[in-house]
């Protein structure tokens, strides 16, 4: 499986990425190469995978984050995992809470703008509504790991095949 | 919203941390990942936990070692240096607790690599795959069912091959001329001309197969060729009758109990799901999109799906504010309407219901009297009953669709209510199919002459028409799939009339898919009994339906524009089929225990009913089993056995409702804690600052070395703290 994400690696980048990695060299590929992979192409949320998953924060990868990446995003890894990075992901000012603005920027990255700013803010009002459990309007890590424990389809499409 | 002065506002307008938030547990416990920098040394481990307080360090550390490596949102650099801490700290353990180590961690790889196996040995799962990627998960579904349906045909089949038809293959002295004798207990003057003439000709020969009679009576294929005596082998004698009862009870049985394991599974997930806090939105926003899609047009799709449904959603909201703002005279009005609008539906389903007892009569008259006119017109006689029922299960669910938009329920409802609707019709269409065919065998007792084929070996009468049912649906879905769904696309494709690009490819609509397949399968259930070899043509049915809509569906159809959840479906498709089963289960019911077998053929021909072979082998039992079997079907068993799960049920029913009122507590403690936590916080900010600006400088240095590149706090740290402000409520003192 390494060899397979090895290859895809070198891919993005052949002239940056060495064949031979036993000297663990300190390679980072940009992330401007790295959504161009047809796994992430067309998510909306690729650069903010991205940037999770990288170590700087600013998307560009080392292997090793590239492998952590798609490890954590596989069919096998574990809910509790999924959950935790999947908060982070949606986490844009990086605040540790999913405040408004958040909501806001992810449900237009889901939409690319086709809701009026009058349906968008009713939708993330009723979101916040339904998940907040300590009532500070804004969504912490236990009130997003307890709503996502409810929400049936989260295992089943927050998962990368390579 | 309070006024929260806990959170600052940096001086590039970004809301940051308290820095003493950072050092709570429950944020720590989200282990962050660390700068590169911090890891470079690979010396001491110690170091790397770049936390403040040790204490948090140590729990942090329990914590993980908990945990599976694989499991830690840690980056692979550190989740070796864990695993290299690991085996050091086991190098130290005592002999035999690093056994039991060992021994629990090569299991915990063991079942992994298992699971991967079986899971990868699955049925079609390069194909499933590859539905998935294109259509998504809630089609996915769909054809997973498709899957468990050919795998409970296949166990069905086993069950009986192995306790049926396997018996009287490797008996050891067949007399089989003796058994099939349609002339025993014959009253009548003249006798059925079923003697076959010497040349077959060749059309008879296919209207054999496709009709169940002719060669095909006299083959393990139904019930009549199956005798009643006992099979006796060189160790002992094996009673037939016996076997081919218990079989069927084992068979029904079976599928119950593998359906409610499968559905048990969504299940607990529906029970935890709060009903008064349905998380449409939530649940849309976070997981609604499907990370495996890849290429444009799937995501296009999938944005345009989610839009519609986000849409449809707020359109619900807005509708069920209308609602709530009826007025009583518009409430009287929808309701008349919806009472008028139910009764026309119930008509039109009883006009459905005459004209398929009609046909089947029809039918069963025509067969009797046995006048060979012509090859088609003889096998539109044979299948009348099938061609009514599809018709009457194609018009129906057009009819629905368009009544329940006069009805005026929230959309959420109107789906739910014509699917309810279209099952309804199709799993009663058999009902009243029995049904005719036993009014017909009530007649026997009076005029046993009037209808000699169907009175002289009536089980094999209906398994014939179970058997013609199956092949004519498959008939049908194949004709369907070739006639209709390809020439659309043709249509669609090649002409450039706007008629034609209105009309749109087929979509590939799940709950008419799942209706049919569960309408074949409630066929199957019943036929069984009949027809030993149902299951196993089920199996081929479903195995050729597969590819068939697989093709279908990649070749000719859109994505529904109303996508079906994946979630949801899970529930809907065993809900279903446990409605089939049921339904199922009572003409077999009523044929065991109240009708009598037919004299001249089949196991059951020396009873008066079925199930008399059950207590006459339990006669023949040892006295103390005898005893004991007595006990078990007695009516104090049965009344204690019933009074007991009745406790069971109220006991785990309380201990729900209990479980309930303490979530409902707990919830609302979570706010109350929320709100202290954060009025601590002021209270110690305030307290922190009361003392002069020199003292701050101390109380930077431990949250500098607590940095997550996320939380920018350590920059903004020098503004002024807002303070100042009266404290929450909050229940401490309650």
């Amino acid at each position: 499986m390494r060899q397979i994400l090895h290859g895809r690696y070198r891919e993005l980048a052949p002239h940056l990425v060495p064949l031979d990695y036993t000297n663990n060299p300190d390679i980072k590929v940009p992330m401007a190469l790295i959504v161009t992979m047809p796994e992430l192409k067309e998510n909306p949320f690729r650069d903010r995978i991205v940037e999770t998953f990288s170590e700087d924060g600013q998307g560009n990868m080392s292997f090793n984050d590239f492998v952590d990446m798609f490890s954590a995003l596989c069919e096998t890894s574990p809910r509790e995992l999924k959950t935790i990075y999947a908060f982070k992901i949606y986490d844009f000012n990086r605040d540790n809470f999913i405040c408004k603005e958040d909501l806001q920027k992810t449900l237009n990255k889901l939409t690319k703008g086709e809701l009026t700013p009058e349906e968008v803010r009713l939708v993330c009002d009723k979101a916040i509504e339904e998940a907040d459990l300590d009532a500070d309007n804004k969504l912490s890590f236990a009130d997003f790991e307890n709503m996502i424990s409810k929400a049936p389809d989260f295992l089943s499409n927050f998962h990368v095949r390579i | 919203m309070e006024d929260d002065s806990v959170f600052f506002i940096g001086d590039r307008g970004r809301i940051t941390n308290n820095p003493l938030l950072d050092q709570l547990p429950s944020y720590q416990s989200l282990l962050y990942r660390r700068k590169s920098s911090s890891i470079k040394s690979k010396g001491s481990s110690k170091g790397r936990m770049s936390i403040s307080g040790r204490l948090n360090t140590e729990r942090r550390k329990s914590q993980m070692e908990q945990r599976a490596i694989k499991e830690l949102p840690l980056p692979m650099a550190e989740k070796r240096i864990h695993k290299d801490q690991r085996t050091e700290e086991r190098k130290y353990l005592i002999s035999c607790r690093q056994w039991k180590a060992g021994a629990r961690r090569y299991m915990k790889r063991l079942t992994d690599d298992a699971h991967t196996f079986l899971s990868s040995m699955k049925l079609w799962r390069s194909d499933i795959h590859q539905i998935e990627g294109m259509f998504g998960t809630g089609i996915l579904s769909y054809f997973s069912f498709l899957r468990f349906l050919v795998a409970l045909n296949l166990i069905i089949f086993l069950v009986m091959f192995c306790f049926v038809m396997l018996p009287m293959i490797i008996d050891p002295n067949p007399r089989r001329n003796v058994t099939y004798n349609e002339h025993q207990g014959n009253v009548c003057g003249t006798y059925p001309s079923i003697t076959r003439k010497i040349l077959i000709n060749y059309h008879e020969h296919i209207l054999d197969l496709l009709s169940g009679e002719g060669i095909l009576e006299r083959t393990y294929l139904l019930y009549g060729f199956y005798k009643s005596d006992e099979i006796r082998f060189p160790m002992f004698t094996y009673k037939l009758p016996l076997a081919y009862l218990l079989a069927t009870l084992g068979y029904l049985l079976l599928s119950l109990l593998w359906i409610v394991k499968r559905s048990a599974e969504g299940f607990k997930r529906h029970l935890i799901k709060d009903e008064d806090r349905f998380q449409s939105f939530c649940n849309k926003i976070f997981a609604g999109w499907d990370f495996c899609i890849t290429s444009e047009s799937a995501a296009k799709q999938k944005r345009n799906s989610l839009l519609y449904e986000l849409k449809t959603d707020l359109e619900d909201e807005r509708i069920k504010q209308k609602m709530a703002d009826r007025t009583r005279k518009d409430k009287c009005r929808i309701y008349f309407l919806r009472v008028i609008l139910n009764m026309f539906v119930i008509g039109v389903l009883a006009v459905c219901f005459f004209c398929i007892y009609a046909a089947t009569t029809f039918s069963q008259k025509a067969e009797n009297r046995n006048k060979k006119v012509n090859f088609i017109v003889d096998l539109i006689h044979e299948y009348l009953p099938s061609i009514v029922i599809t018709l009457a299960n194609f018009i129906t669910p057009l009819l629905f669709s368009v009544i329940i938009n006069f009805e005026d329920y929230s959309p959420a409802f109107e789906i739910r209510f014509t699917l309810m609707r279209c099952v309804f019709m199709r799993l009663t269409s058999i009902a009243v199919l029995l049904f005719s065919l036993w009014s017909q065998l009530k007649q026997c007792g009076t005029d046993p002459c009037g209808n000699q084929k169907l009175c002289s070996c009536w089980e094999t009468r209906v398994g014939q028409e179970m058997y013609k049912l199956t092949i004519f649906d498959f008939i049908i879905i194949l004709s369907v799939t070739l006639f209709v769904e390809f020439p659309r696309k043709m249509l669609v494709h090649f002409c450039k009339c706007p008629l034609a690009k209105m009309w749109g490819l087929q979509e590939f609509s799940i709950p008419q898919n799942v209706l049919e397949i569960v309408y074949g399968q409630t066929i199957c259930w019943i036929g069984t009994f009949y027809c030993p070899m149902l299951p196993a043509i089920c199996t081929i049915k479903y195995f050729c339906i597969f590819y068939i809509k697989k093709l279908s569906l990649i070749k000719n159809c859109r994505p529904a524009t109303r996508p079906f959840r994946a979630s949801s479906s899970h529930f809907f498709f065993l809900g279903v089929l446990l409605i089939g089963l049921i339904l199922a289960c009572l003409p077999i019911s009523i044929s065991l225990a109240q009708l009598k077998p037919s004299q001249a053929c089949g196991p059951f021909s020396n009873y008066n009913t079925s199930w008399e072979a059950l207590p006459a082998a339990v006669e023949a039992l040892p006295q103390n089993a005898k005893n004991f079997i007595n006990l078990l079907g007695s009516e104090t068993f049965a009344v204690s056995f019933f009074v007991v799960t009745c406790l069971a049920m109220f006991y785990v029913i309380a201990l729900a409702g209990a479980h309930k009122k303490v979530i409902n507590q707990l919830r609302e403690k979570l706010v109350m804690e929320g709100q202290d936590k954060r009025f601590l916080i002021q209270k110690l900010c305030q307290a922190q600052n009361v003392p002069v600006v020199k003292s701050t400088p101390r109380l930077h240095s431990p949250s500098r070395r607590s940095p997550s590149y996320h939380t920018s706090f350590s920059s903004n740290y020098n503004d002024a703290v807002v303070l100042a402000h009266s404290p929450p409520r909050s229940s401490t003192h309650v």
